[in-house]
């Protein structure tokens, strides 16, 4: 029977030049869906792996009991001490915790593509921040000086915004603040503007702070870092590990983002289907009378099924590939930003993964095989006599 | 001498919108093994329809229909497809041949339902080939062929598998008068030298003086030459 099938799937193939156009509709149609559904899961993926990234299993944030993210979240000066003195966390050489209590604010920011307002997160970071996140590195300019009006930029946020260019000067609250570096992280981070976390609180006359974040001696004393912060009752915190955190506010954008693909991504599906089923439907019309000669010499229902469900999946194939390049040519690795967990800004970069391309080739196979279903059920059940003649 | 074909009370009849129209009323047929049968009749008159059963391409609504030596009418779909690729060799009035492939690829579609290897397909085809005239014509694909040429590959499509009966609906109905000869010739020789049954239809009496019998179906019936008008 595969001898059959590949025999007739071969003939059905050097047909297609006869029928370029009703081919190229399966193959466009599906390109654009396999095109479209790549795109935007991977900017649900370039989010999630932007956020997902932010973040150690040897860091914790902590946060006041109940908020959801940094900027729900209040601590006063004496509860971050507290957290920093809390079992388990790391202390540099000459003994001081390797953590850092921070303060959060919102500015608006121009975006360059569009000129729009945006909101990009200020973070304000204590003297240890560096050494409690080594993954963020000074790739222009130098870091900020303490009791200065200065902020360093992440690489991303400077691509994505206008007048933060190093040398800038950025208004801040009441007064302008120099630009004296730029930092690139792989994380979030990469689209904050940092600052000295006590010259921050003093321009924005602030007492508070937004939550402390510290290096543990290890991943596994985690466990016993919370447990004493929440039962202290001098703390009323939140302990939370912080890929746990980043992932807890990537976890609706991504959701919504994958939501919009697969939706977006269906509707055009049902339209490339019902181009599938037109396309397959003409081929199967059009070798009707051959189809009904193999049948009649012989050639069981099987081999015809397999031909026309093996001729479908390869037009569908083929645009799965074509659309999936197209993806990959001007969509990978593409800086967009979107709103965060913070209601700020995140800058992160579309993914076209492996893993993307064989979701867009599995949708375009399954859009093939019903699209090769229906015509190739009607062209084995026509009676031959009738095929023979050539009746309707 | 045994039965190739043996039609017994064959009723076929047709839906065409809510009327059913009775095609075949208890038709009774005998073909002898090595037998060249013409049936003829008017149009409409059932005739490619018992071709048709015959080939095991239709169902009878009742009777039975032994064919090689198997009642046909009781195999499914796919039983019958096997039993037509072992036993039956198909010749078209419009040749039916694969515009996309070559004539030898046309004449060796039989045997990709067989076990035979590429080695011993091509040998087949060859001898094929041979028997209808056209081994320089192998590698021509239909359009580059005349209409007799196509019909000789038809037939040599028809016999490479070797079919115990050989089964052609309007064989020359689609050519010249000179170059329809030269097929029913061709036709008689395979009937006599290598024995097969031929069952043929026609409507054209030159064609059918080459048969060695004729029948008549008339309203779905066999006529006997007496009856004849």
């Amino acid at each position: 029977m595969l001898r059959g099938a590949l025999t007739i799937t071969l003939l059905n193939l050097a047909e297609i030049p006869k029928r370029i156009g009703a081919s190229l509709v399966v193959v466009i149609g599906i390109a654009g869906v396999v095109g479209v559904l790549i795109s935007v899961l991977a900017m649900a993926d370039g989010f999630l792996n932007t956020m997902e990234r932010t973040g150690r299993p040897d860091r914790a944030i902590v946060l006041r009991g109940g908020s959801n993210s940094e900027l729900a979240s209040t601590l006063a000066r004496d509860a971050t001490l507290a957290i920093m003195d809390g079992p388990g966390v790391k202390a540099d050489d000459s003994g001081h915790a390797i953590a850092s209590a921070e303060m959060v604010a919102i500015v608006e920011l121009p975006l360059r593509q569009s000129g729009t307002a945006a909101n990009v997160t200020l973070r304000g970071v204590g003297p240890a921040a560096f050494r409690l996140r080594p993954d963020i590195r000074i790739v222009a300019g130098r870091t900020f000086k303490p009791g200065l009006r200065e902020v360093i930029v992440g690489k991303n946020a400077m691509t994505q915004f206008s007048g933060i260019d190093p040398g800038s000067r950025v208004a801040l609250r009441d007064s302008e603040w120099t630009v004296v570096g730029v930092f690139d992280s792989d994380d979030s981070h990469g689209s904050e503007i940092m600052a000295d976390v006590d010259t921050l609180s003093a321009a924005y006359r602030r007492t508070l702070f937004q939550s402390v974040t510290v290096l543990l001696d290890s991943p596994d004393r985690f466990d016993a870092f919370k447990s004493a912060l929440e039962h202290d009752p001098r703390l009323s915190v939140e302990v939370v590990r912080e890929p746990a955190y980043y992932a807890r506010l990537s976890e609706q954008l991504g959701r919504i983002l994958t939501f919009v693909a697969y939706t977006v991504g269906g509707i055009m599906a049902l339209g490339a289907l019902f181009g599938a089923l037109n396309t397959m439907y003409s081929a199967v019309s059009s070798r009707s009378v051959e189809i009904a000669t193999l049948r009649a010499l012989g050639f069981g229902a099987g081999a015809i099924l397999i031909s026309v469900f093996t001729e479908a999946v390869l037009l569908s194939l083929l645009g799965a590939v074509i659309g999936a390049a197209a993806a990959w040519a001007f969509f990978n690795g593409n800086a967009v930003n979107s709103l965060g967990g913070n209601f700020t800004q995140v800058v992160f970069h579309l993914r076209v993964s492996a893993g993307l391309v064989a979701t867009g080739i599995l949708w375009a196979v399954v859009i093939g095989l019903l699209g090769g279903l229906f015509p190739a059920l009607r062209a084995v059940r026509r009676p031959v006599v009738d095929a023979l003649r050539g009746a309707v | 001498m045994a039965l190739a074909v043996e039609l017994r009370q064959v009723v076929k009849h047709y839906r065409r919108g809510k009327e059913m129209v009775e095609v075949l009323s208890g038709l009774d047929l005998a073909v002898p093994e090595g037998e060249f049968l013409a049936i003829m009749g008017p149009s409409g008159s059932g005739k490619t329809t018992v071709l048709n059963l015959i080939g095991g391409l239709d169902r009878a609504n009742s009777g039975s229909v032994t064919v090689c030596g198997e009642r046909i009418d009781s195999l499914n779909g796919a039983g019958l497809a096997r039993w037509r690729s072992r036993h039956v060799g198909f010749i078209f009035q419009f040749y039916n041949l694969m515009p996309g492939l070559s004539a030898e690829r046309n004449v060796e579609l039989p045997l990709l339902l067989t076990h035979l290897s590429r080695a011993e397909r091509k040998a087949h085809v060859d001898i094929a080939l041979e028997v209808v005239g056209l081994s320089d014509r192998r590698r021509h694909k239909p359009s580059e062929l005349s209409g007799g040429q196509q019909q000789r590959i038809a037939i040599a499509r028809a016999l490479v598998a070797d079919p115990t009966l050989l089964i052609c609906d309007e064989p020359t109905g689609d050519l010249d008068r000179q170059t329809a000869d030269e097929i029913l010739v061709l036709l008689q020789t395979l009937n006599r030298r290598q024995g097969k049954t031929i069952v043929m239809v026609t409507h054209d009496q030159k064609a059918a003086d080459y048969a060695s019998r004729q029948v008549h179906v008339d309203k779905g019936m066999l006529i006997a030459p007496e009856d004849r008008p």
